[in-house]
């Protein structure tokens, strides 16, 4: 597989009112083309920084981040970010959200690219209503939906899924493997939610707290769909999370 | 049914409260002897007697012309400056500062200069008119371009849409919801400056009613009809303006 995204020694600080606060350290990282790719770290760790910075929407101190070998220098289109809070428009309907980022197609053939990935989603019905009229979970689908809709190479996930409840945050993950399944996107993911990234990713990337480093990497080599109550994944959760600071007593284990 | 009881329940203190005041007005003049002041009575009699040879229409008529006039122009002019204004900082840096100062200008303060440039005819109220309402929409237009949440206007950044799907589809719709408030605070303010232009030496118009009504044999039952009616017409552009506020362009900001 070749290299998707190369991130090399990136470093990163604030300029606060005690000082000059360091908030991502000499981070170097590659993801492959077409794998899925966690990071987690303790929370307040400077992770969304790094995810900002990789994503193009807050540029490094020193160090570079190439795609596809080529300096990253702002947003595009290539790499779509979803984000904790949400960015769906809550002034368009959710098919003109899904229609939005489809830039110099005509209409009819934007109309039939949303209603399929509102299909995709689950949406089907829905494409009428106002964000505020649909659920939290329908409106990450949308998020989701309108990220897909322009083929991005790339999605970065920023704690898409944390403010939903546990049930609905689980479904989400359901389907995210099912259409990655589909659709082999490289995907980012920032969480703290040591048992999602294991659901999910192939590599995950323990980071320290802030400023942060890379701490340790753990490669996830259960095949889909992954059962994890298992004793081998659990075994990996325990690792992870003593990593991040949490020992075996504290688990109950 | 249940509904309709509701709404009676609902409007009926304040019915109560203006019956009071009608009869407490009768009241007081009847026991006063008032030669001068009329009673609801006369008032009644003297706005249906100019409903009928239709001098009451004229003025009506004159007063929305020019409010409509001035407030049209403040719109067209206010807006497009106000989205200018709060997506190009150093516009907003030049203008702003200008504008603070000419906001508390009282339009009456106006009035010597507007008759100065535009002489007595209606040149003179709907430029009256324009600058009170002109301020308001564009103070809001700004406001609201600097209050989009940052997160949409990263999400345009990152679908790198061009320019004019980005204030069609993000900038435009952001900021109506606010358009609409300046507007409504606009109207109120054009419909408040237009009865005091009308005083000076126009030959019609609602504030031109009430100042003749007053100069020419002192009939204050015109007066007061004058006044309510100019209240009555003020409550219904504001009602028009608040049915904007519940259009779908303006509903999402006031939903949750």
């Amino acid at each position: 597989m070749p290299t998707k995204i190369e991130v090399s020694d990136l470093n990163k600080s604030f300029a606060t009112d005690k000082g000059i606060l360091p908030v991502v350290e000499a981070v170097s990282l590659t993801v492959q083309d077409g794998e899925f790719v966690a990071i987690v770290g303790p929370s307040g760790c400077g992770k969304s920084t790094l995810m900002n910075m990789i994503a193009g929407f807050i540029q490094p101190d020193s160090g570079t981040v190439r795609i596809d070998g080529a300096p990253r220098t702002r947003p595009d289109a290539k790499g779509i970010l979803i984000s904790q809070q949400g960015s769906v428009f809550p002034w368009l309907t959710v098919r003109e959200n899904l229609m939005f980022g489809l830039n110099g197609h005509s209409t009819a053939d934007r109309w039939a690219v949303a209603e399929r990935y509102a299909d995709i989603v689950g949406l089907k019905g829905f494409e009428e209503s106002y964000p505020h009229e649909i659920s939290g979970g329908m409106l990450k689908r949308t998020e989701l939906a309108r990220a897909l809709v322009v083929k991005p190479e790339i999605l970065y996930m920023d704690e898409p899924f944390s403010a939903l409840d546990a049930l609905l945050s689980l479904r989400m993950r359901n389907e995210l493997l099912r259409i990655l399944a589909k659709e082999r996107h490289t995907t980012l993911l920032i969480t703290h939610d040591v048992e999602e990234a294991i659901h999910l990713a192939d590599r995950i990337i323990v980071l320290t707290p802030r400023p942060t480093r890379i701490q340790a990497i753990f490669a996830v080599p259960f095949p889909h769909p992954r059962r994890l109550a298992g004793r081998e994944a659990q075994e990996l959760r325990i690792a992870i999370l003593s990593e991040l600071g949490v020992d075996r007593g504290e688990l109950g284990s | 049914m249940a509904r309709i009881k509701a709404r009676i329940k609902e409007t009926l203190p304040s019915v109560i409260l203006l019956a009071a005041l009608i009869a407490a007005w009768w009241g007081a003049v009847i026991t006063t002897h008032s030669v001068i002041f009329p009673t609801p009575w006369a008032v009644l009699t003297g706005t249906l007697e100019m409903l009928e040879d239709g001098t009451l229409w004229r003025h009506i008529g004159a007063s929305l012309m020019r409010v409509g006039a001035g407030f049209g122009l403040a719109v067209c002019v206010g807006v497009p400056l106000g989205l200018w204004m709060g997506w190009v900082g150093s516009a907003y840096r030049t203008l702003n500062p200008l504008f603070q100062i000419l906001r508390p200008i009282s339009p009456i303060a106006w009035i010597p200069i507007a008759i100065l440039w535009f002489g007595v005819g209606d040149a003179s109220p709907i430029y009256l008119i324009f600058i009170s309402s002109v301020f308001p929409m564009v103070v809001q237009t700004t406001v609201g371009v600097h209050t989009i949440e940052k997160r949409y206007l990263r999400a345009a950044e990152n679908f790198a849409v061009s320019r004019r799907t980005l204030f069609r589809q993000v900038v435009i719709p952001a900021v109506l919801p606010q358009i609409i408030v300046g507007m409504r605070i606009g109207l109120g303010v054009a419909w408040l400056v237009v009865v005091a232009a009308e005083m000076i030496a126009l030959r019609s118009g609602l504030g031109y009613m009430i100042m003749d009504s007053r100069n020419a044999g002192n009939r204050y039952d015109l007066v007061i009809s004058g006044m309510i009616i100019i209240g009555l017409i003020g409550l219904s552009l504001d009602a028009t303006m608040r049915i904007l506020e519940g259009t779908k362009w303006a509903r999402w900001r006031y939903a949750h």
